[in-house]
């Protein structure tokens, strides 16, 4: 899933680094994630997983990092 | 003032100095492009610039209720004080709730209290398009010091501060977006003007471009990362103020369209004036702007006085949507409200010279929509509701 990620992040976060070597707890934001950007990639991984994120994850938290945007689908995909 | 739903005796003081102070110097402020310098200096007088500041620093420990009350008290008699007074209390909101901890800023929001000193906003810059969130120029970091220079399109009131806000990067291999915020001293900083403010309204905000060369101690460096301050403070308190300032002119362009009725109906006893049916409508549309401010202020407040400080709430996508829906509204009410004002006095609203003029409130209400740009704004919320489900 990890790379999954990656894959959309390089497409469409925009960062100013490689997103394929970028930690899995590195800051996104950090990285040049702006928040304009960070919907094309919401938008992207709705598309890739199926899912729809919630309003209370719209938020900075759940797209800091690529843990947290992996913790963010298992939750949504788990059927919880 | 019939709208100050409050007994606050600070409130009142701010509605006294709009009334005896601000008003009686509007027009020369309007009409030679100044600060409102009279206005500003009661307000320090009267100790209204650390109003924000918590009570256990000096302050007087006022909330963003009462800070909106000021702001509409004062907007009613002159924009530009109103404008000058909430950008100053929005940088000290900034330094309140993000650096409240931090003894240099404990030290520097006690002098604000004994000092009374103004601070400006030094967010704009050439080369990132108006978008606040974005830096060109870097805080560069030399052992405890750093240096930053800022090429600023517009600082209101630069010219007038003591001390000012700056957003950078982070630092010079930080990308646009990962900012800081740092507080920069008189002292250490010049401002070379690069332009003039001569503008249809709110003329004494003077607000020019600058060229800002300064430097600083590290400990001036807010340690919040600048984009979650934005999202917590500056972007809810900035909406919110705003609004408040504008409501105080639409306030005061309905009063006098109001009076300028009550002239017709006088002269024909019996008989409803037709500019009655204008003056409903438009009282009507009042009524729902200030229903929309006061609830986005008071649901701020409750959410800022949350044991979280409402944070998440605040970096919400619906809660960005719904500010920036209040400032698009409340911008283009007032412009509306204060043109229709206008058609009630008619050509006595035209002439600057009579006592139901309008003019000037019509000039100052046209920049509402232009700082922030709203098309601006639709662009981010059309953004932001691809993905928002408000379900």
């Amino acid at each position: 899933m990890i790379e999954d990620i990656r894959t959309i992040l390089k497409e469409h976060g925009r960062l100013s680094v490689d997103a394929t070597t970028l930690a899995e707890d590195a800051d996104l934001y950090q990285a040049g994630l702006t928040s304009h950007a960070s919907v094309n990639v919401m938008l992207a991984l709705e598309g890739k997983f199926d899912i729809e994120f919630p309003d209370r994850m719209l938020k900075r938290g759940v797209f800091e990092s690529l843990a947290s945007i992996r913790g963010a689908i298992e939750e949504l995909t788990t059927g919880s | 003032m019939t709208n100050n739903q409050t007994d606050s005796r600070h409130v009142a003081a701010a509605t006294r100095i709009g009334i005896e102070v601000a008003g009686p110097n509007a027009r020369s402020v309007d009409r030679d492009s100044r600060f409102p310098k009279e206005a500003l200096d009661a307000l320090k007088e009267a100790r209204l610039l650390s109003a924000f500041v918590p009570k256990e620093l000096g302050g007087l420990g006022c909330g963003m209720i009462e800070l909106s009350q000021m702001c509409q008290a004062l907007g009613a008699h002159c924009s530009s004080a109103a404008m000058v007074f909430a950008m100053h209390q929005i940088q000290v909101a900034c330094i309140v709730r993000h650096a409240g901890q931090s003894s240099f800023f404990r030290d520097y929001l006690r002098e604000i209290v004994e000092k009374q000193n103004l601070i400006a906003s030094v967010t704009s810059e050439a080369g990132v398009g108006g978008e606040m969130r974005n830096s060109v120029c870097a805080v560069e970091r030399q052992d405890e010091r750093f240096s930053l220079s800022k090429d600023a399109t517009t600082i209101s009131y630069g010219a007038h501060a003591d001390d000012l806000l700056v957003t950078a990067r982070r630092s010079p291999d930080a990308p646009a977006n990962d900012q800081s915020l740092a507080l920069v001293r008189k002292a250490d900083y010049t401002l070379e003007v690069n332009g003039v403010w001569d503008t249809l309204g709110m003329r004494g905000t003077c607000s020019p471009p600058f060229k800002l060369r300064s430097t600083g101690a590290l400990a001036q460096v807010l340690e919040t990362p600048f984009a979650d301050i934005a999202a917590h403070t500056m972007v809810p308190f900035s909406h919110v103020l705003w609004a408040n300032s504008w409501l105080g002119i639409a306030t005061a362009a309905v009063s006098r369209a109001r009076a300028f009725v009550r002239t017709q109906a006088r002269a024909k006893p019996g008989t409803t004036p037709p500019s009655a049916l204008r003056l409903a409508e438009v009282a009507g549309m009042l009524q729902t702007m200030r229903a929309n401010v006061h609830d986005v202020a008071a649901e701020c407040e409750e959410l800022m006085s949350r044991p979280d400080a409402g944070t998440e709430v605040l970096s919400s996508i619906a809660f960005a949507l719904k500010m920036n829906n209040v400032k698009v509204s409340t911008s283009q009410g007032l412009s509306d409200i204060v043109h229709r004002c206008l058609s009630i006095c008619g050509i006595m609203g035209y002439k600057n010279d009579s006592k139901f003029s309008i003019g000037l409130y019509l000039r100052d209400s046209l920049s509402a929509a232009l700082m922030v740009n709203n098309d601006r704004i639709y662009a981010t919320n059309a953004s932001m509701l691809l993905v928002l489900k408000d379900d």
